[in-house]
């Protein structure tokens, strides 16, 4: 790709030739992409720095930076901030910690381990409003949910999740959707761990737990950053498990970023400042990945 | 010591008989090869040993004890596997220090062994790099050098030299056989390289199909085969076997003579008749490759150069004294 970009020295013409083939080529698709990406983050950038309100049409005015001062003032910003760092890091936490045992238990020889697997990479492709719904209505419901009559045959005073422990109850149903991605990541990984490691390990006399320590989880260091990488692009937008399941609260307390602008622009009705959300959520995802980048990206160096 | 016995020792996979009853004496010290063609079950027998398969019957004894019910790591033995199996993010150091400290021997005492082991195998300079900086021929030393810090009763390797060029091959091959010299520890090693097995053995142990065909030295093996197989596989270039006639003179179903025992007579009149189909030239040698009309295709060896081409006639007369007699089903006639 380097090449392509910066063409190191003078080419053979039948080189040129090909290279101009190619990239006459693939203008159309890159030049699509390119308005596809370009065309909304200019829209995005022009209607931040305007007022521009749906319920008083027409007038529309230019006000500079003032819509990201009224952003980043509000006091819901830090507190949906917190919230989406919350959300992320905690289903990134379960997702990893779960996910691993749960790969190494598909990675064992069982009856049905192909149905068993199948089973486990179910909820990955269950849309994220159903299994917000299901979760809702038939498990965390305080009346008629799972969860409820669990407790009640128990004897306990069922748990009224999204009253509760909302920002729990969404960090579950995401942990939930995001498990099998986490477990089949982790299980190829491990089904590439050479045999012969394991039984030099075991000549060496490394016991399951040295063995699962010193050879299996370095061996699981590229993946896990993998998921960690992948699995944070897609948390930072949560919405729509959210949005089913609290509306963001109670209060603010299950709001992320994505949910506020959300409400700004069609709860509020606040083109303007929806868009200067936005954009300062593009900065937010980048910082992020920055870091992560830098903290586990090492990783992926051969 | 690292003195170790098979007793009827069997392996089935499911209804597959892998080993069909192996009965072996390796006495200590010994280097004991075992060699044979692909899926012969030299590798399982040899993983049977380290305990990473479980037997199906028979008895193991290592220094006359049962050890069938023992887990690898308790048998004393280390092994070196066909890829190396080193550790890739642990250091050159790490990898050797691995089963030490598995052990739960003290930090100074596994450095101070790790470091004699590295200096054994000239491998000081790459303590702290890292498996995948190291070349092929680096990575083995670092694979022995795991075996031998843990002063095993005796060493296991599988096929270790199998992914290096020839030219390293040959040298590793000097290299590990010194190193076992100098330890004197028993080695059983596992290769389907007939010259490995003959240059590096005290003892060879031939298998074919699940059996064991013939143990003995390796010069045993080359002037007294037991039977048609180990013939066939001992020696390069191939023994030739000849039926019918000439058989049946020597009161034999077949006769054997190796290529180097056939004396070659460019217009002689007796002993078999030929034409050369291919004659290699390589200096030292001169191999001939001869059509013998009803004898089938025979391989004679010349020692130094010999100027004969293909298409040239010439005769073959075997050494009386090293024809190789076999009965019909294959074992070897003496006497």
């Amino acid at each position: 790709m380097a090449a392509f970009f910066f063409p190191a020295e003078e080419k053979p013409v039948a080189t040129r030739q090909t290279q101009f083939l190619a990239r006459s080529l693939l203008s159309p698709a890159v030049g699509l992409l390119f308005i596809w990406m370009i065309v909304p983050l200019a829209l995005t950038i022009y209607f931040s720095t305007l007022h521009y309100s749906l319920l008083d049409p027409g007038s529309e005015s230019f006000v500079g930076l003032e819509n990201f001062r009224y952003f980043l003032t509000d006091p819901a910003f830090l507190a949906s901030l917190q919230n989406t760092l919350v959300l992320v890091g905690s289903v990134l936490a379960l997702t990893i910690l779960l996910g691993i045992p749960l790969a190494l238990l598909m990675d064992q020889p069982v009856i049905g381990r192909n149905f068993v697997r199948l089973m486990v990479i179910a909820p990955f492709f269950v849309m994220p409003t159903v299994s917000a719904l299901v979760w809702k209505n038939l498990l965390m419901h305080p009346v008629s949910g799972l969860f409820a009559w669990l407790a009640s045959l128990f004897g306990l005073t069922p748990i009224d999740w999204f009253n509760d422990v909302p920002l729990f109850a969404v960090i579950l149903i995401v942990t939930w959707q995001w498990l099998p991605f986490a477990t089949l990541i982790l299980l190829t990984a491990l089904q590439s761990l050479d045999e012969e490691q394991k039984e030099a390990a075991e000549m060496d006399g490394a016991s399951a737990v040295s063995t699962f320590i010193y050879i299996t989880l370095p061996h699981l260091a590229r993946p896990i950053t993998v998921v960690i990488l992948i699995e944070t692009i897609f948390l930072l937008t949560v919405f729509a498990e959210i949005f089913v399941t609290t509306g963001g609260g109670p209060g603010l307390q299950t709001t992320n970023i994505a949910f506020l602008i959300y409400s700004q622009a069609l709860i509020q009705f606040d083109v303007g400042s929806a868009s200067a959300g936005g954009l300062v959520a593009v900065v937010i995802a980048n910082i992020v990945a920055f870091f992560l980048v830098r903290i586990v990206g090492r990783n992926l160096e051969a | 010591m690292g003195q170790i016995t098979l007793q009827g020792v069997q392996k089935s996979f499911g209804p597959v008989h892998i080993i069909k009853g192996a009965d072996l004496d390796i006495a200590d010290g010994s280097f004991v090869v075992f060699v044979g063609p692909s899926g012969c079950g030299k590798t399982t027998l040899l993983r049977l040993i380290a305990g990473l398969e479980d037997v199906s019957g028979g008895k193991i004894l290592i220094d006359g004890k049962n050890v069938v019910d023992t887990p690898p790591a308790k048998r004393g033995l280390s092994m070196v596997f066909q890829s190396y199996a080193l550790y890739p993010h642990m250091s050159v150091r790490g990898n050797i220090g691995f089963g030490l400290k598995m052990a739960g021997l003290p930090k100074d005492e596994i450095n101070r062994k790790v470091e004699a082991a590295a200096a054994t195998l000239n491998l000081t300079p790459y303590l702290d790099r890292k498996p995948r900086e190291l070349s092929g021929g680096q990575r083995q030393r670092v694979a022995i050098g795991r075996a031998i810090v843990r002063e095993p009763k005796a060493f296991l390797f599988d096929e270790p030299l199998s992914n290096l060029d020839a030219a390293l091959r040959v040298q590793m091959r000097i290299e590990v056989t010194r190193l076992q010299k100098q330890l004197g520890t028993t080695a059983i090693y596992v290769t389907h390289d007939q010259v490995e097995a003959m240059t590096m053995a005290d003892k060879i142990v031939v298998l074919n199909g699940g059996k064991i065909e013939q143990y003995g030295s390796p010069l045993e093996l080359y002037e007294r085969p037991a039977n048609l197989f180990v013939a066939g596989f001992i020696g390069s270039p191939r023994m030739n076997f000849v039926t019918g006639e000439p058989a049946l003179q020597k009161a034999a179903a077949t006769i054997g003579v190796r290529p180097e025992h056939l004396k070659i007579e460019r217009d002689g009149a007796g002993g078999w008749q030929g034409t050369i189909a291919v004659a290699e030239h390589l200096g030292s040698d001169t191999f001939l490759y001869v059509d013998a009309g009803p004898l089938g295709m025979l391989t004679a060896r010349y020692i130094g150069e010999l100027s004969l081409h293909a298409g040239d006639r010439v005769s073959l007369v075997p050494d009386p004294a090293r024809i190789h007699r076999f009965d019909e089903s294959g074992n070897a006639l003496r006497g």
